[in-house]
């Protein structure tokens, strides 16, 4: 058995019972890592601050984690160690600080493996939007690994990695989960604090984990949730233990589809695929009736409205002043600030930039913005509604299975790509991906579960009692 | 439809200096991004609260006490360029 096909939990337990040493562990991953990587390039930079040599297990035997690995996307802060997002703004950028969730990550006894490539502050859906280079599917080499976390999804789907973090404004943990046959799960907003995260769209913003079977979710939802004084958005709840919820047990739940979902012309493999996931949970006793909902694509028009209003607000902050990029040989501020900002940013952080001050400028807020607040409105509601009768909401997690690298051009056709995803964001409330099968090419193929807000215990156990119904023979995809 | 006119006087609003190549760009795909949300119109919204936040945030209050905070070390560690302890810019009021 190679270690670094185990999961989290399978680890965990090894080490309880002394079946294996810490450092095996790090070794097989390390050595996955620098067979693999130089084909995927999931990450951007390995952490160089542990030494396996030098790791000593016994100093992790009363923590959560007991000093297994976990990847970090690269808009987490961690200090000392470079956080780039994925931008030439941030390429030298050093935290002098950690995000809650790597203090907590650090707490629970987890080692951090490194930081993963992204879409350029997080603003994609394929990864391409990386200033540095592109990641690749493990499950196809001309394939995209999803995005904005794609470097996440694919170290994890490579076994370079049991578990990983990502971050989740619009899919970007639940689309490249998707796409890489892997599960991801984006936690109600709220949930995990976003101190140290680099901020795209505060208001839809929430980092949540990925990894290779549910139970590896649940684990880390132990570690990352909870309440933090340094976000004030974080709300004060007690949390389950959410493996507690790692039953095969979908009987008497209640399970809705929406109309307005599969009325979407989407791809009919992953159609098959996600219906045939639907019949085998109707066997298992799931009760499943058809829905309404607002239409997705009105979410992904007030999505693209509030996100790039809020990013154009949160990017005003790269001027060249204190951190980050400065242009050279500017002889005045302003000019300091616009050639900074022409060389730091790439195409579409600017386009997203553009679009966000258009909406927001004099005599067009009414129009767009408050119209787009409104209609979130109309969603949430329509989502809470729902809720009081159902306790889950299915459908495809993406349209199609991973494009191929450079396919998309068109901006407009990249943001279709979350269509299923934006609305989990508008509402605010919880929602996993999980792989329900595979097309004819062999890629995967995703299955999201929407759940009410901080219902996540929900999600976790129905997506285990799907993962044990489907019982899908995810092999490791061949690397050639 | 947004002009490339307009492009130009978005971009000075965002601090943003873009070739001529990319106003151009813009002008046309900022044009089809607007187009595809004004899909909005079709929703009835005349009596509909705006919702900022999805989740119920009242005033988070903490008590009023000072903490430790980073040092002013750790805090210039990143600046492109700094003098005498603070962050060092180019002139800011021009000559005339």
């Amino acid at each position: 058995m190679k270690l670094y096909k185990c999961s989290l939990t399978e680890l965990k337990n090894m080490i309880e019972e002394k079946r294996v040493k810490l450092q095996d562990i790090h070794e097989s991953i390390s050595y996955r890592t620098t067979h693999t990587d130089p084909i995927i390039k999931a990450y951007v930079n390995k952490n160089e601050t542990y030494n396996i040599d030098e790791l000593d297990q016994n100093n992790y035997k009363d923590t959560y984690l007991k000093g297994l690995p976990i990847a970090i996307k690269d808009n987490i802060s961690i200090e000392e160690i470079k956080t780039t997002c994925s931008s030439k703004m941030l390429e030298e950028y050093v935290p002098p600080y950690n995000a809650t969730v790597v203090e907590k990550i650090k707490e629970a006894g987890g080692i951090i493996t490194g930081k993963t490539n992204m879409d350029e502050y997080a603003m994609g859906s394929s990864t391409e939007n990386s200033a540095f280079f592109p990641t690749v599917n493990p499950w196809g080499k001309n394939r995209v690994p999803g995005g904005s976390s794609g470097g996440s999804a694919a170290a994890v789907a490579a076994g370079m990695v049991p578990v990983s973090l990502g971050s989740d404004t619009g899919g970007s943990i639940r689309q490249p989960a998707s796409f890489c046959g892997v599960v991801g799960l984006k936690p109600t907003y709220g949930a995990v604090s976003r101190y140290g995260l680099v901020a795209f769209a505060s208001s839809l913003d929430q980092i949540g984990p990925l990894a290779r079977n549910v139970e590896d979710i649940a684990l880390m939802m132990n570690v990352i949730t909870g309440r933090d004084e340094k976000d004030s958005t974080c709300v004060n709840r007690d949390y389950p233990d959410f493996t507690e919820y790692l039953k095969n047990d979908v009987k008497d739940m209640k399970i809705g589809i929406p109309d307005q979902y599969f009325d979407i012309d989407f791809d009919q493999e992953v159609r098959e695929s996600v219906l045939n996931a639907v019949e085998k949970l109707k066997k298992a006793g799931a009760k499943i009736e058809r829905v309404s909902l607002t239409g997705a694509e009105y979410a992904l028009a007030a999505y693209y409205i509030i996100a790039t209003a809020e990013a154009s607000s949160n990017l005003a902050r790269y001027d060249g002043v204190r951190y980050g990029l400065r242009a050279e040989g500017a002889d005045n501020l302003k000019k300091m600030f616009t050639e900074t900002r022409q060389q730091g940013f790439g195409e579409e952080v600017k386009r997203r930039i553009m679009l966000g001050t258009y909406v927001l400028s004099s005599g067009y807020y009414d129009d767009f913005y408050l119209k787009a607040q409104k209609v979130r409105t109309l969603i949430k509601n329509d989502f809470d509604q729902l809720f009081t009768d159902y306790d889950l909401i299915l459908s495809p997690t993406t349209p199609t299975t991973a494009f191929k690298i450079g396919e998309k051009r068109d901006p407009l056709k990249m943001y279709a790509a979350d269509i299923f995803t934006v609305p989990v964001n508008i509402a605010g409330i919880p929602a996993i991906s999980v792989p329900c099968g595979f097309d004819q090419k062999g890629l995967p193929i995703g299955l999201q579960l929407m759940g009410a807000h901080f219902k996540e215990e929900k999600l976790i156990q129905a997506a285990f009692s799907l993962e044990k119904i489907l019982n899908l023979d995810i092999k490791y995809p061949a690397l050639k | 439809m947004i002009n490339e006119e307009e492009v130009r006087y978005i971009a000075d609003l965002a601090s943003l200096k873009l070739s001529e190549k990319e106003v151009e760009m813009f002008s046309k795909q900022l044009s089809d991004i607007v187009d595809y949300v004004e899909k909005l119109d079709e929703l009835d919204t005349e009596d509909i609260v705006p919702t900022a936040y999805t989740i119920p945030v009242k005033n988070v209050f903490r008590e009023d006490k000072v903490k430790e905070s980073l040092s002013l070390e750790k805090v210039l560690k990143n600046a492109p360029e700094k003098q005498a302890d603070q962050f060092r810019v180019p002139k800011i009021i021009e000559e005339d």
